[in-house]
């Protein structure tokens, strides 16, 4: 008897751990030469679907799978970080590459590209509702009493940092005072109705009905008028220039290499374009975009467009200094403070 | 204790299959729950005490814990009524559309989270069919938790109240006893175990909803951001220890509850 409830007890700890044991392996199934496994923000879902088609179609790329894994930007950096296997990792801000670098799963040359590790691109706009029935012409109108903003939290998604740094750059970036600036994202963040989770539910609110203007992004807007969103959509003449890395990871095999060659090269950003992303590089022939305000003429450039590197001394820089949540004693970052202060006053 | 004990008890009841049953009960649990549990706090303990105090002390993390839970209790509070009584209805009572009734009850366990609050804004957003336009409020959050935790009360009454022997109750009444004393003499003390089980589930699972209330309750500081989306934001910018910090605290205000809970459902079946 002693010794059945031994094999029993046994026999349950074997499966145990082989249960442990296949949730470390299951992810390593494909890791021979010719599977590429992709790791990306979630917009990549349905952009990046030509591009492995179109990559599968080249010679370089002849019997190449891909394995892919998509969500929020921040999630996915994090994933990796704890061990989750990629060959490419395509986030929607630096700071969620960097992580990657400073535990040296992506080699510290990533950004010696032509488009200096930047795979998509594209900038914030404003989105209003169909006919702009509110008369919405740029970033002033956003601090006007009345108007109802729906922007993504900042605080909880990375990707919606771009939306309050271009707020913030119209005015620092036109001769404005950073106290002007302050005064001038108080006002839009009192109102602000909601910071959805993610740029997408950020989207689903706005096209359920919900606010006046939805900060987004040019290619979220884009994709969205695509599928059918009764929306249209302002670039504002001036505004904040996203860019999107991409990178291969120390362990990545040959084919992950070319298939990001392929992802900047003319073809895959003509692709990308298509999606709603501005092209990274010079001379791509977009063509006809559907969803945007020209279809003809997807991308006007604004007159000026600022960029993280230039106006905010890149990310590693902006993340703590606007949005830094006081760890260690370091002091709040100016956008959290001003979150807080706004949300205290109107809390009643 | 306080009493003598009615029954001296054997020092263990564990047959060898039970002892089995309960190596196999440990080592799951363990592996499961204590191992997280374990995990969150030795992370929340890393950032050191002063660490540990600066997070408990900051206005927008308490602002977020005082809302999640105040709407919890009012949750629960709610659910213990008029999940009771929906219980009651559907064991008791006979009517048209019971079985249906019965069945949609367990959908909002069902359905996908971050669908209910799609659903709901639908409903309660700018574009109401009602005209009731609830979105981005707490009243959103309130609205979001009582949709998610409305079956738990139901199907933990539900069973007990079917075995529960009607004959007692009619023994009760034909010796004289008013209604109001079967119900709070009878009734409630023998339904106060599942009621409080009941209870502590569902306001276990508000104070941790998230995906219903992202969309919904619009996440702003101070006025609708309920803890989760406040970790969130604490992990996304990679501090892990106060993340852990803010979650360490939620474990101890659910176990302090679910005691409580305890407490007063061993006081209702003393008095029964």
């Amino acid at each position: 008897m002693g010794m059945r409830i031994k094999a029993v007890i046994a026999a349950v700890i074997v499966g145990v751990l082989a249960l442990a044991g296949c949730g470390s392996t299951s992810g390593a199934a494909g890791n021979d030469a010719t599977t590429v496994r992709v790791t990306g923000f979630s917009v990549l879902t349905a952009a990046n679907k030509p591009l492995f088609e179109a990559f599968q179609d080249t010679p370089e790329g002849n019997g190449v799978q891909f394995q892919t894994s998509y969500g929020a930007s921040g999630d996915q950096s994090r994933a990796v970080q704890a061990g989750a296997k990629a060959d490419i990792v395509h986030f929607s801000l630096e700071t969620d590459m960097t992580r990657l670098v400073k535990d040296k799963l992506v080699p510290e040359d990533w950004k010696d590209t032509p488009s200096d590790g930047i795979a998509t691109s594209s900038v914030v706009v404003i989105v209003v509702r169909k006919g702009n029935p509110k008369h919405i012409t740029g970033w002033d109108d956003l601090a006007k009493p009345g108007v109802k903003i729906i922007t993504p939290n900042p605080g909880s998604s990375g990707s919606a940092r771009w939306n309050i740094l271009a707020a913030w750059a119209h005015i620092t970036g036109n001769g404005g005072s950073e106290t002007d600036a302050k005064a001038y994202l108080t006002k839009v963040l009192n109102n602000t109705i909601a910071l959805p989770g993610s740029g997408r539910e950020a989207t689903t609110a706005f096209t359920d009905g919900s606010g006046d203007v939805l900060l987004s992004y040019e290619n979220e807007a884009i994709e969205a008028r695509q599928s059918g969103a009764d929306i249209d959509y302002i670039v504002p003449s001036d505004t904040l220039k996203i860019e999107n890395p991409a990178a291969v990871t120390v362990d990545a095999n040959p084919k992950a290499k070319e298939f990001l060659k392929f992802m900047t090269s003319a073809e895959g950003q003509k692709l990308y374009a298509q999606a709603g992303f501005r092209p990274v590089i010079d001379g791509v022939d977009v063509g006809q975009v559907q969803g945007a305000n020209d279809p003809a003429d997807p991308f006007p450039a604004p007159q000026k467009l600022f960029t993280l590197d230039k106006d905010f001394g890149g990310w590693g820089k902006a993340a703590d200094e606007f949005f830094g949540d006081g760890e260690d004693g370091a002091p709040l970052g100016i956008i959290t403070r001003l979150q807080q202060t706004t949300g205290k006053v109107g809390s009643n | 204790m306080p009493g003598p004990s009615r029954r001296r008890r054997p020092r263990t009841t564990l047959t060898r299959g039970a002892g089995l049953g309960l190596g196999l009960a440990t080592l799951w649990f363990s592996l499961l729950v204590l191992l997280p549990l374990a995990a969150v706090v030795a992370t929340a303990a890393s950032g050191g005490v002063r660490q540990y105090l600066s997070v408990l002390t900051d206005d927008q993390t308490w602002a977020a814990i005082s809302l999640t839970v105040a709407q919890a209790a009012l949750v629960t509070v709610i659910n213990i009524v008029l999940g009771t009584v929906i219980a009651w209805v559907l064991v008791r009572d006979r009517f048209w559309g019971r079985s249906l009734l019965n069945v949609i009850i367990d959908v909002p366990f069902a359905l996908p989270t971050v669908v209910a609050g799609l659903v709901l804004l639908t409903l309660y957003g700018p574009n109401s069919p009602m005209g009731l336009h609830f979105a981005f409020t707490r009243i959103a959050v309130w609205l979001a938790l009582a949709f998610v935790t409305l079956p738990f009360v139901v199907r933990s009454v539900q069973p007990v109240l079917e075995e529960l022997d009607v004959d007692v109750e009619e023994a009760a009444a034909s010796l004289g006893a008013s209604g109001r004393t079967i119900v709070t003499r009878i009734i409630l003390p023998s339904l106060a175990p599942a009621i409080t089980s009941g209870a502590a589930l569902s306001f276990a699972r508000a104070i941790s909803e998230y995906g219903s209330l992202v969309l919904l309750s619009g996440n702003r500081p101070f006025r609708t951001e309920v803890v989760s989306v406040r970790v969130l934001s604490f992990i996304e910018n990679g501090s892990n220890a106060q993340a852990a910090a803010v979650a360490s605290v939620m474990l101890a205000v659910a176990l302090i509850v679910i005691i409580a809970l305890d407490v007063v459902q061993r006081v209702a079946a003393r008095r029964g």
